[in-house]
């Protein structure tokens, strides 16, 4: 008997995936929760593990395509070791009947297209229904009085038609696939005619993950009301109180004391201060939280990727640290959760650790706003009449101006100004 | 002399000569093996064919004894006149026979008629019915050898006092006390025929039930309707010798848990306790084919057996044992052989019990599904309920239909009443494109017909019947 191996759930409307990646091919052995497959969404990589151990006998869907929840992307033989078939080759084989045993575990290799399921298998979730064929009567009723979209249906019935099973089964797992485009996904439009390509250019086609991040950075800039405002911080108390305690605190708690913590404290001081700057807008409401989930946006070889901190205001420095240490190396193996790049109310992006001097970072949306961190360089500044040499780190607040006001943004800024150039101002709340 | 065939099919029944021919449409070059001297197999000459002309002989002659005179018609009392019966029946059988033989003309299968023995995997030796040998070449072997009568230890069939099936569809005359081993399809298919002519015939069974697999609701109320027609029944019993004298047979009867013995008188006796696949003379011990523990060709899902070139189909493999499972292992098989996909789901292979009124079954039965732990809806109608049945004075039964509530499918279906064996298709197709039982009552069903129970049950599914 063969299992079926499907697309498993990736996140609140998340719908679909691209298969990246197949760590196995047709006939390899593969153990109970190895993984398959490596998908690629929206937000995230996510790996498939095989529900049980035996041999993968066949793959649905092949690298690059798009597949949706619940879409069958692999079969495993129960047990079955490898490809090689137990009984005995023909060896009269006939010549002109080109497959004249029966396929055992062997795919067709000749077919470009997914081949059906073997014999036995039971009927598999084809990735959306074939609407060629006439929608049965009950199928008929349900979409027509729930006003959906029948292609837009995973179908499991004959030559991928729809049953009323999964019409229903779509409705109650929350899919709505209005007839009417109402909002539309943010789907490209009518796709131009790619360009012919001159001497020496060379064609690469977009990842999903980057094809997503360009969407949504496109969709920050059109909704909110985004400008930046500048301020630059004294950096000389704080690396001083880091050099001061750095190996305590590492003795202490096993991890280095690093500015982000610092960084992170000074943010969640100010957001309390300034709500409107943790706040998010809904439809005709301003949604205020009490509580801090910070992103810290992380750059890794796929792309940026935003790994949020829950309630950073209550984790202590060392916990905020520890986090991150392990957000960035899970981040770079492509191995963070759904949960938990979501939902974050406000986030802080380091351009510094490549150089940047001064930069304008994008919202991160819904949120209303970002505090870019920069490269802190000794730069003479006015001190008392004089000239002296500092650490000075410009920062950079990109805000919603339909939420926050100049007043609390720029008070916002200097607050986390005020709580950066003298730490104790954190831990005194002054 | 030897021919070189890339399809040979050993076995003229069902399986093998549908086989045979689907393999010639799709271009192979084919030829069948059948030793009996006549196409067909178990199911055209001693089996599904000449029961059923039987069946609807002994029907008329019912009718025409009990229900005229309801309906207005008055005859003196009909008689039978047995041989004339048989012979239409041998009329139909040898038409039907014939038929076979035209369409292996019509699509070039060659038809070797002699026994046929596997010598190697790609041979068959053949000793011909006029004399001699034949050695076929062939690159696919088909193993459709189909079934044979299983025996009854301690009751020893003579085909004259006791008798199979093959005797039973052929006896001299009406008996006038007939028993019946085996309360199964076969047993109250022929017990029933025998009852209609005039015999007072008791079916003994060794479990507590009739029709042994089918739904238990439904073989609760046919044993009813079938009691209330004059079948006797004698369950939970069992039959542990016979000893024929020249008054009749005398039989020895007691409790299948065990217990005190009685004796049965009958003229005639009808061991119908099954069916088990027959390979004998085929050679498959010294080619090395390999049988299970019942006896049957040990078989893939390709109809592939342990010796690669070597297949087998029908009755001789896993399965339902019947004409239409083996015809679809027959076309699979030979779609396969050709290159193609081929699949038989024997989850939605029918079965049906013609006698009157018929019994018909697919899919699941609500034990199973109990067993299984799937919710399930159940959508029932009588025949009392439906126009057409009551026209026709035959609202004995009802139709049930089964739909698993996760995936809302319907899984199965269990009807006994009028053309059951012939309502039950509706069901089947529906089964297969994975309908809801809402789909088949959204379906317009003509009026008056017997087909609008199946739909009135399918209303009933979502507690919605409208004629009831």
């Amino acid at each position: 008997m063969a299992t079926e191996v499907k697309v498993p759930t990736l996140g609140e409307s998340v719908t679909e995936a691209t298969i990246a990646k197949w760590y196995k091919k047709v006939g390899d052995a593969v153990a109970a929760d190895e993984p398959i497959v490596e998908l690629e969404t929206d937000k995230v990589t996510v790996e498939v593990n095989a529900p049980v151990a035996g041999a993968i006998v066949e793959l649905v869907a092949g690298e690059g395509d798009e597949v949706e929840v619940g879409a069958l992307i692999a079969m495993i033989k129960e047990g079955a070791e490898g490809a090689a078939p137990a009984k005995e080759e023909k060896a009269e084989a006939p010549e002109e009947s080109k497959k004249e045993e029966p396929k055992k575990e062997e795919p067709k290799k000749e077919e470009a297209k997914p081949a059906a399921a073997p014999a036995a298998s039971a009927p598999a979730a084809s990735t959306s229904a074939n609407t060629d064929h006439p929608l049965p009567p009950a199928v008929r009723k349900l979409v027509e009085d729930k006003n959906l979209d029948p292609s837009k249906i995973p179908a499991t019935g004959k030559d991928g038609r729809l049953t009323k099973g999964d019409v229903l089964n779509f409705l109650e797992g929350g899919g709505s696939a209005p007839r009417a485009a109402a909002a539309a996904p943010a789907a490209p439009a009518a796709p131009k005619p790619e360009r012919e390509l001159r001497e020496g250019e060379e064609r690469v086609k977009m990842s999903k993950l980057r094809q997503t991040i360009a969407r949504r950075l496109k969709e920050a800039q059109n909704t909110a009301a985004m400008l930046t405002t500048y301020n630059e911080v004294d950096m000389t108390n704080l690396l001083a109180c880091r050099n001061q305690y750095k190996d305590g605190f590492e003795k202490k708690h096993g991890v280095k004391l690093g500015f982000m913590s610092f960084f992170i404290k000074a943010c969640t001081t100010a957001l309390n201060e300034w709500p409107a700057v943790n706040a998010e807008i809904d439809g005709n409401s301003f949604i205020y939280k009490n509580y801090c989930d910070i992103g810290v946006a992380v750059g890794t070889p796929q792309g940026l990727v935003v790994p949020v901190i829950r309630s950073a205001e209550k984790k202590t420095f060392a916990d905020l640290e520890s986090t991150i240490v392990d957000f960035g190396k899970r981040a770079r193996d492509g191995k963070l959760g759904m949960d938990e790049m979501t939902g974050g109310s406000f986030t802080i992006s380091n351009g510094g650790v490549f150089g940047s001097l001064l930069s304008s970072p994008i919202l991160n949306a819904p949120q209303s706003g970002i505090l870019g961190m920069h490269k802190t360089q000794m730069r003479p500044v006015a001190i008392d009449g004089k000239v002296e040499i500092r650490p000075m780190m410009y920062l950079a607040l990109s805000y919603d101006h339909r939420i926050i006001d100049g007043r609390e943004a720029v008070s916002f800024l200097v607050r986390v100004k005020e709580c950066i150039e003298n730490p104790e101002r954190i831990l005194l709340d002054i | 002399m030897s021919e070189n065939y890339d399809v040979v099919v050993i076995g003229g029944g069902p399986g093998g000569y549908v086989c045979a021919i689907r393999a010639a449409q799709l271009g192979l070059k084919v030829a069948c093996v059948e030793k009996r001297g006549a196409l067909g197999g178990t199911c055209l000459n001693v089996g599904c064919i000449p029961s059923k002309a039987l069946l609807h002989s002994s029907h008329l002659f019912e009718e025409a004894s009990e229900h005229f005179d309801t309906h207005g018609i008055e005859v003196s009392k009909p008689k039978v006149n047995l041989e004339k019966m048989m012979a239409r029946k041998d009329k139909v059988v040898d038409s039907n026979v014939k038929g076979i033989e035209f369409l292996f003309k019509k699509n070039k299968v060659t038809y070797v008629k002699g026994a046929g023995e596997i010598t190697s995997p790609t041979s068959v030796k053949v000793a011909l019915l006029d004399g001699g040998e034949e050695t076929l070449n062939a690159k696919n072997i088909v193993i459709a050898t189909g079934s044979e009568v299983t025996p009854l230890p301690g009751v020893e069939i003579d085909e004259k006092n006791i008798v199979s099936s093959t005797g039973a569809l052929t006896l001299p005359k009406v008996p006038k006390k007939m028993v019946v081993i085996g309360a199964g399809v076969i047993g109250l298919e022929l017990g029933s025929v025998w009852r209609r002519l005039g015999a007072e015939v008791t079916v003994v069974e060794f479990l507590d039930r009739i029709l042994p697999g089918m739904d238990g609701e439904l073989v609760k109320q046919t044993q009813r309707i079938f009691a209330k027609q004059g079948l006797d029944f004698k369950l939970g019993h069992k039959v542990t010798s016979a000893k024929t004298t020249k008054s009749g047979v005398t039989l020895t009867v007691e409790p299948s848990k065990g217990g005190d013995a009685e004796e049965l008188k009958a003229d005639v006796v009808l061991v119908a306790i099954g069916r088990r696949p027959y390979t004998t003379g085929l050679g498959l011990d010294k080619v090395g084919v390999e049988l299970d523990e019942r006896g049957r060709v040990k078989t893939d899902e390709y109809f592939q057996t342990n010796i690669g070139g070597i297949f087998a189909i029908g009755d001789t493999i896993v399965g339902p044992m019947l004409a239409h499972k083996a015809e679809e292992d027959g076309v699979a098989l030979a779609e396969m052989i050709a290159g193609e996909e081929g699949h038989v789901d024997y989850g939605k292979v029918p079965g049906v019990v013609y006698t009157w009124p018929e019994v018909a079954s697919v899919g699941k039965t609500e034990e199973q599904l109990k067993e299984e732990g799937v919710e399930y809806a159940v959508g029932k109608f009588p025949f009392t309920a439906n126009g057409r049945a009551k026209a026709m004075e035959s609202t004995d039964g009802f139709v049930k239909l089964l739909e698993d509530q996760k995936t809302h499918r319907v899984v199965g279906a269990h009807i006994v009443g009028p053309a059951a064996g012939d309502l039950i298709a509706e069901v089947v197709l529906a089964m297969e494109y994975g309908a809801s039982a809402e789909d088949i009552a959204r379906t317009c069903h003509a009026h008056p017909a017997l087909g609008e129970t199946v739909k009135e049950a399918a209303l009933d599914a979502g507690k919605r019947a409208i004629h009831m």
